[in-house]
C-alpha cells in the first residue's frame, strides 16, 4: 500500500479536484478586465508563489509551453488589428499600429500568460486515477460515469498502438498510394471499429467484476485537507491583489467597455 | 468459502439478429467445488455459456433466453460477485492503470470496506504468484502476468465460481504454465467451482476433474471424467478442432530445395525510436524455404518481422532485396524505401491482429482492395478473388463484413488479402495464435504449400512448437539481452 498512502509533495498534496475549483475562482475576476497592471501583478505574484512552493522554472515551462506560443500570437493580432486610438505609428490597409493597439497587445499577451500559466501548472500532469477518485468522492459526480471515463482514458493509450498497427498494415497491403484524405478516412474507420470492440469487451470485463451496483466503496480515500484550503486561499489572494491593484491605480478596464 | 452450484435445464440463448441459437436445450449440473473443462467445436456456444454464468450476457435487447440457468439457485444476472470471469485477450481484462487498483476494482464494486480491500488485494496477488509493486503500471506487464492479474482481481472478490474463457490461448509457453499453475493453486485454496473453456486440453488435464463437451446448437454431447470422455470421443473432438493429447497434427511437406536469396539481412537490429530490441541478425531469406522465428515475449520478434517486411526502418544494419525480388522494375534495394504498391506485390505481411488489416465492408472487397490498388484489370481481379475465396473456404462469407467474422475466419481472410497480389515473400506474425486444431491445420497446410509448391519464402513468427516442427526449415531464436521476462511486449502479448 506504500504507493497509495505515501505523502505526496507540493502540488501533489492537494486533491486533484481542487485545482479545477481554484482555476475557476481565479480566472473569473481576471477575465473581467483587460489592463496591464492586474496581469503584471498576478504574473509577478505567481512567480513568487511558484518559487515558494518549490515549483521550478523547468516544471513551469514544461507544463505551460503552448502559452508561450499563444501569448505572442494574440498580442501580435491585437497590435495589428485592434481599433486604432492615440498616435498612429504605421498603417497598411487594415493594419494600423497605434498607441492604443500597442497597449492592448501588451495587455492581452500578458493576460494570456497571467491566466493560463498558473492554470496549466496546476492542471497538467494530474493523475487520472486520483482525479477520478476526487471527482467521485469529493465532487460527488456519479461513480459510474467517472469510472467509465477513467477506463476510457486508459483505453485511449492502447488505441495509439492500434493506430500505428493500422497504418503499417495499410502500407503492407499496398494501400498507401491513394489520396491522403481517403486513406485517413479508411484508417480512421478501422480504428473506430477496433475502438468500439475494445470498449465493448472492457465494459464486459468491468461488469464481470461487479461494476454497476448502486453502492460501492473506494480503496483509495480522496479527501480535502489543509493543503486544498491553502491552494484556494493563495488563488483568491493573488486574484484579489491583482484586480485590487488595478482598481486602486485606476487602470482597471472592464472587458465590456472594450477599447478606450 | 464453498463453491457455487450450477444448474441448467433446457437452457438456451439466441443472440439478437441471429437465426440459430448459440446454445439450445442444455441440461447440466455442476456440484460445488467441481473443476470442469468445457470443450466443443467453435460455434458450440462455450463462450456464450460462460458469459451467461458470469451474468454479463445482457438483457432482452441482446438476445432471447429459453429454459432455466441458475447459480446457487438464482439467475446469474441477479448476482454480483458470485462468479468471476477471465477473458481470452489479456488486454481486455485490464481495467485500471496500476496493479493494486486493478485488483481492488472488483472489491470496491462489491462495497467491501477499505481496510479489508487492501488485505484481500495482497492476498490475491500472493495467491496468483504475481510479485510486483502495487503501483506498477499494468501496461508494463507481460501477457502471462496480465492474466494472473485478472485472476487476482477475480479471486479478491471471493467468488464461488471462477470462469475462464481460453485464458492461455494468447500466451507463450512460459505464460501458459504460469497461469495454469496459478489457477490450480487458487482452485485448491478457495474450493471455488471452476469452469474452463480451452482448446488445448493437455494444459488443463492436471487441474480439471470433469470434461463436458457441447455440440453446436445442442446441449452436452459428452460428460464425464477426462479419461473417459477423451477416450470415447477423442477422434471426434480432434476433428472438431480440440487439441486432444496424444493425437499430434501432421502436415506433409514437399521435398523442394531452397532457391535463390530474396532478402538479405546484414547485421540488422530492429527497434523503435532508435532503440534496438534484439541482438544483430544476419541471414538470407531464400525462395522455397520457411524460416521460423521464436523466442520469449519481448524478445523483439514482431519488431524484427515488421522491419524485414519493409514496414519499419532498421535501427542498425540493413535489409536488402535481391535482384530477383526487385524484378522487373524496382531499383531501390531497401524495401523500407519502396512505395506501398511496390512492396505489396513483393513482400506480404499478416499481422497478429487481423482486424488491424481490414479496410473494406465486404470480404470480397477486402481481398480485392490490394489488387485494385495495383490497378489490375477488373476481370482478373474477380477471378483472383474467387480463387482465393475457394482456397480459404470463405465463399459462403463473400458478402459478410470482415469485422463480424470469427477469429479463425478473420485469420484466413487476412491471409487471403495478403496472398492476393502474389508476393514472393510472406511474413506472418503468430499465424496460429488462439486457433483451434482445425483452423491450425488449414493454415499451416496453406503456408506449407506456398513454400513447397509456389516457391515462396515464408517467415513465421511463432512460439507454437508444432509450427516450428512443421515449418521450421530454419529457425532463428531471438532472446537473451532484451528478452527479460516481464519486460513490456506491447504487441507480442496481444492477440
Amino acid at each position: 500500500m506504500s504507493a497509495l498512502t505515501r505523502t505526496p509533495r507540493g502540488l501533489d498534496r492537494v486533491n486533484p479536484v481542487t485545482p479545477f475549483a481554484a482555476a475557476t475562482l481565479y480566472s473569473l475576476p481576471m477575465l473581467l478586465t483587460i489592463d496591464l497592471v492586474s496581469a503584471a501583478v498576478a504574473l509577478g505574484a505567481w512567480i513568487i508563489v511558484f518559487a515558494g512552493a518549490g515549483i521550478g522554472p523547468r516544471t513551469v515551462l514544461r507544463r505551460s509551453w503552448p502559452l508561450l506560443l499563444a501569448a505572442p500570437l494574440s498580442a501580435v493580432s491585437m497590435l495589428l488589428y485592434a481599433e486604432p486610438g492615440g498616435r498612429i505609428h504605421a498603417q497598411l490597409w487594415l493594419i494600423v499600429i497605434s498607441d492604443q493597439s500597442i497597449e492592448l497587445a501588451l495587455a492581452i499577451g500578458l493576460r494570456v500568460l497571467a491566466i493560463g500559466v498558473p492554470i496549466l501548472v496546476g492542471l497538467v500532469g494530474l493523475d487520472p486515477t486520483r482525479l477520478a477518485d476526487g471527482l467521485a468522492q469529493v465532487a460527488r459526480l456519479p461513480h459510474r460515469f467517472v469510472l467509465a471515463a477513467l477506463a476510457g482514458v486508459r483505453l485511449f493509450g492502447v488505441l495509439g498502438e492500434d493506430w500505428r498497427q493500422i497504418s503499417l498494415a495499410r502500407r503492407a497491403r499496398g494501400l498507401g498510394d491513394t489520396g491522403a484524405v481517403r486513406r485517413a478516412m479508411q484508417a480512421a474507420f478501422a480504428l473506430l471499429v477496433v475502438a468500439l470492440r475494445r470498449g465493448g469487451t472492457l465494459a464486459t470485463a468491468m461488469e464481470a467484476r461487479g461494476f454497476g451496483g448502486a453502492e460501492r466503496t473506494w480503496a483509495r480515500p480522496s479527501t480535502l485537507t489543509r493543503a486544498d484550503a491553502v491552494l484556494l486561499l493563495i488563488t483568491a489572494v493573488v486574484g484579489a491583489l491583482a484586480v485590487g491593484t488595478a482598481l486602486a491605480t485606476g487602470s482597471f478596464r472592464p472587458v465590456w467597455q472594450g477599447a478606450l | 468459502m464453498t463453491g457455487s452450484r450450477i444448474r441448467a435445464r433446457g437452457w438456451g440463448w439466441r443472440h439478437a439478429g441471429r437465426d440459430a441459437p448459440a446454445v439450445a436445450g442444455l441440461d447440466l449440473d455442476v456440484e460445488p467445488g467441481e473443476r470442469v473443462l468445457l470443450l466443443g467445436p467453435s460455434g458450440a456456444g462455450k463462450s456464450t455459456l460462460l458469459s451467461a454464468l458470469a451474468g454479463v450476457l445482457g438483457g432482452e435487447d441482446e438476445g432471447d433466453e429459453t429454459g432455466e440457468l441458475t447459480v446457487d439457485g438464482a439467475h446469474p444476472s441477479s448476482l454480483r460477485g458470485t462468479a468471476g470471469l477471465v477473458l481470452q485477450d489479456p488486454q481486455a481484462n485490464t481495467i485500471m492503470s496500476r496493479v493494486g487498483d486493478d485488483v481492488a476494482f472488483g472489491c470496491e464494486n462489491l462495497a467491501v470496506p477499505r481496510d479489508e480491500i487492501w488485505s484481500r488485494v495482497r492476498h490475491a496477488l500472493e495467491a496468483v504468484g504475481l510479485d510486483v509493486a502495487l503501483d506498477r503500471s499494468t501496461a508494463a506487464l507481460s501477457g502471462g502476468q496480465r492474466q494472473r492479474l485478472a485472476l487476482a482481481g477475480v479471486i479478491a472478490m471471493r467468488p464461488g465460481l471462477i470462469l475462464l474463457d481460453e485464458p492461455t490461448a494468447n500466451l507463450d509457453p512460459a505464460g501458459v504454465v504460469e497461469v495454469r499453475d496459478a489457477v490450480a493453486r487458487v482452485a485448491a485454496e478457495t474450493g471455488a467451482t471452476l469452469v474452463v473453456v480451452e482448446h488445448r486440453v493437455e494444459t488443463w488435464l492436471p487441474v480439471v476433474d470433469r470434461v463436458v463437451v457441447l455440440t453446436a446448437g445442442g446441449g452436452a454431447a459428452a460428460d464425464g471424467s477426462p479419461a473417459s470422455v477423451l477416450g470415447a470421443h477423442g477422434a471426434q473432438l480432434a476433428a472438431d478442432g480440440v487439441w486432444v493429447p496424444g493425437l499430434p497434427v501432421e502436415v506433409a511437406r514437399g521435398t523442394g530445395h531452397a532457391g535463390e536469396p530474396l532478402l538479405e539481412l546484414d547485421a540488422v537490429r530492429a527497434g523503435r525510436a532508435g532503440e534496438a530490441v534484439h541482438e544483430a541478425v544476419s541471414l538470407e531469406i531464400r525462395a522455397g524455404e520457411a524460416l521460423v522465428v521464436t523466442g520469449p515475449n519481448g524478445a523483439g520478434k514482431s519488431t524484427l518481422a515488421l522491419t524485414l517486411a519493409g514496414l519499419m526502418p532498421a535501427v542498425e544494419g540493413e535489409v536488402r532485396a535481391t535482384e530477383p525480388l526487385r524484378a522487373p522494375d524496382v531499383r531501390e534495394s531497401r524495401p523500407i524505401r519502396w512505395r506501398p504498391r511496390q512492396l505489396a506485390r513483393r513482400i506480404g505481411t499478416v499481422f497478429q491482429q487481423p482486424e488491424h488489416q481490414f479496410v473494406a465492408a465486404r470480404v470480397r472487397d477486402e481481398i480485392a482492395a490490394g489488387l485494385v490498388a495495383l490497378q489490375q484489370p477488373k476481370h482478373a481481379i474477380a477471378q483472383r478473388v474467387d480463387g482465393l475465396l475457394a482456397a480459404l473456404r470463405l465463399e459462403a462469407l463473400a458478402d459478410a463484413n470482415p469485422f463480424t467474422l470469427s477469429g479463425g475466419e478473420q485469420r484466413r481472410l487476412s491471409v487471403a488479402t495478403v496472398l492476393a497480389p502474389a508476393p514472393r515473400v510472406m511474413v506472418l506474425d503468430e499465424p496460429t495464435f488462439g486457433q483451434d486444431r482445425r483452423t491450425w491445420t488449414e493454415l499451416v497446410r496453406l503456408i506449407a504449400s506456398l513454400v513447397d509448391d509456389r516457391g515462396c519464402s515464408v517467415v513465421a513468427i511463432t512460439h507454437d512448437p508444432d509450427v516450428e516442427r512443421v515449418l521450421g526449415d530454419r529457425t532463428l531464436r531471438l532472446g537473451g539481452s532484451a528478452a527479460e521476462h516481464g519486460a513490456a511486449a506491447p504487441r507480442a502479448e496481444r492477440a
